[in-house]
């Protein structure tokens, strides 16, 4: 599970930091952290429905935010719980592309937690490391 | 957190930091709290509160409610007055979840005649309600209906049956901020909001059954003005906001703002989260318009929901909502900026206040409350923890000092990632229902996060905004039946 969620971030909501060795796994791991704080467990989510997303940004870590949103708004208008598949991140453009795989949410076979309705700017950060790269996100529950 | 240097006691309850605190501020940070709410707040909450009072045109003061948290931007508990033609308008200072607020309405029932029929009444809520993830209500709406809702808020609830001419008087504004402009909203966010009226949501969202036993009832006489007439009457209370409607609309406009700052406005920005256009610009007055769309759909959001409880009472009582005194005490809202006239330094001013996670509290006699308000001010209602019960307090003349403001809530003192870790889900329920409080929720992992020692003591802050002077107790309540989303 390559990010883990904060104790002491804002305390109305879910802070994450999400890591991955390349933008690619980052961006797949900040999309399953935010999966995850909708449902207890990610792997429940089937890969039944695919749906592609392209979006781009003025800076990295909009990028990120605007990728997120994404998976929020199809879960509000389409009702679909997605993880991101086949991602593709191009850093100098700010622009990524992915498939998003899931579906429709069942509470009855899906144990939700809480509904994510944004992702903030608080503290927002992409940031390179030796070892890959870490982002550290707020959403709003 | 230790007091900061440089925090100076006022009053009893009010602290303040002078512009000197850190560079850029134009007004003083003030606070309202006990010397023990004070110690309890995060540091960010000074940090924020210094941070708004560095924005263009604000007017007065920058305050801190009493139960005053940290927040994105400005800090949750927040209230900020801006000048119409030089100051800004700031998201930030509203919230995501837009028009967020309470809702309180009475019954004439009484504890004993609705304790025998709790867990049907609160199980046929839980039905009836939807809550929690990504849940779709019971109206459907086509887009240009939709349009009409976030335009007219109640008064399109009222031509559809689902309001009574006393509740749309009985809503802060009427239930409508009048310059919605549906146009101003991008189609992402009809998108999201289009099937969520009648939808509670999740987070602290939360619709109660409660009890006003008479140790609650601080002024019997104001009580019942407000409609608590009974020993041990049942009321109803519940908390949400505009959805992820209103989350888009923020959204949205939030990077609209930070674009134009850089390119347009040439203003610094400290936080992205306190992005701010000048209020009297093309994008000001654009995320305005659309943000009054998100009140809007707000209030009408409330108003569906009641009348769906008010449908349930019937079916489970087999007696009709006006036989059982359903009537509204008042809504009021959480998160929004609004045109009002206020006095300052003795000259009336039209101002665009900010109030986020923090309510209007009208004094007696003000201009915008309804006649039967009129003598007592305005009711303001204040949600707390389950396990700690409500209130329901009245606005006061010495509001003036803070744009007629105080407290929403609460406030939270713990993440939900850590409240997650300390408590359980169903740990809490078994607790709750052994202190006679029946619970449903739409997740127990949520339900976790809410538990009562991740906020504030709720009698700690309604003190509070009492010695401040912001507005005085009516009645307390208990709850006895809840919904969590």
């Amino acid at each position: 599970m390559p990010y883990e969620f904060l104790d002491d971030g804002v305390t109305s909501d879910v802070t994450f930091h999400a890591w991955g060795g390349s933008l690619e796994e980052l961006f797949a791991a900040a999309a399953d952290a935010t999966l995850n704080v909708m449902v207890r467990s990610v792997e429940s989510v089937r890969p039944l429905e695919t749906r592609s997303a392209s979006v781009e940004a003025d800076e990295l870590d909009l990028l990120l935010k605007r990728f997120l949103d994404e998976l929020i708004y199809r879960k509000d208008v389409e009702e679909l719980l997605l993880r991101a598949t086949e991602v593709h991140v191009d850093a100098a453009d700010h622009r990524v592309q992915a498939v998003l795989v899931g579906e429709r949410i069942e509470p009855e076979r899906h144990e939700l937690v809480a509904d994510v309705k944004g992702v903030t700017l608080h503290d927002l950060r992409v940031e390179r490391a030796e070892t890959g790269w870490h982002a550290y996100v707020t959403l709003d529950v | 957190m230790a007091a900061p240097a440089g925090i100076r006691r006022v009053d009893e309850a009010v602290w303040e930091l002078p512009p000197t605190f850190r560079p850029g501020m134009r007004v003083p940070v003030r606070v309202f709290a006990t010397e023990r709410l004070l110690a309890d707040m995060d540091e960010q909450v000074l940090t924020q509160a210094a941070n708004v009072a560095t924005l263009p045109g604000i007017v007065g003061h920058s305050f801190a409610m009493p139960d005053a948290h940290w927040g994105y931007g400005f800090p949750i508990g927040g209230v900020a007055a801006m000048d119409v033609a030089t100051g800004v308008i700031s998201p930030g200072g509203i919230g995501f979840d837009i028009n967020c607020g309470m809702r309180l309405a009475l019954t004439n029932l009484t504890e004993e005649e609705v304790r025998p029929r709790i867990r049907e009444l609160v199980d046929a809520l839980f039905e009836r309600v939807p809550a929690g993830v990504g849940t779709k209500g019971f109206v459907r709406l086509g887009e240009s209906d939709f349009a009409d809702v976030l335009e007219q808020g109640v008064g399109w609830c009222r031509r559809h049956g689902f309001a009574t001419d006393e509740d749309l008087d009985r809503t802060e504004e009427r239930g409508c901020f009048a310059g919605a402009d549906a146009g101003k909203v991008s189609a992402r966010a009809l998108e999201r909001g289009r099937n969520q009226l009648g939808t509670l949501g999740s987070g602290n969202h939360y619709l109660e059954i409660q009890v006003a036993h008479p140790a609650g009832v601080a002024d019997p006489a104001l009580a019942a003005r407000f409609g608590i007439t009974r020993p041990n009457q049942v009321v109803l209370m519940f908390h949400c906001g505009s959805r992820g409607f209103g989350h888009q609309v923020a959204t949205d406009y939030l990077e609209v703002f930070l674009h134009a700052m850089k390119t347009q406005h040439g203003l610094a920005i400290i936080d992205r989260e306190l992005a701010c256009a000048p209020f009297r610009s093309r994008e000001g007055q654009n995320y305005f318009a659309a943000m009054q769309c998100a009140v809007n759909m707000s209030f009408a959001n409330r108003q569906v929901i009641l009348h769906r409880v008010r449908e349930v009472f019937e079916a489970v009582f087999h007696r009709s909502p006006a036989d059982l005194g359903m009537d509204m005490v008042y809504d009021v809202a959480h998160n929004t900026a609004k045109l009002e006239t206020h006095r300052v330094d003795g000259e009336r001013r039209q101002l665009l206040v900010h109030r986020k996670g923090a309510t209007r509290a009208f004094g007696p006699g003000m201009p915008g409350l309804p006649a039967v308000y009129a003598e007592t001010g305005q009711p303001v209602i204040i949600g707390g923890s389950m396990e700690t019960g409500s209130y329901l307090l009245a606005g006061v003349p010495s509001g003036a000092a803070a744009f007629y403001s105080t407290a929403h809530g609460s406030g939270r003192t713990m993440s939900r990632t850590k409240a997650r870790k300390q408590f359980s889900g169903r740990d809490l329920e078994r607790r709750l229902l052994a202190h006679g409080i029946y619970v449903r929720a739409a997740s127990y992992a949520g339900l976790a996060e809410e538990a009562g020692p991740a906020y504030k003591d709720i009698d700690a802050v309604v003190e509070a905004t009492e010695q401040a002077g912001l507005s005085r107790r009516v009645a307390r309540f208990t709850p006895i039946g809840n919904v969590k989303g």
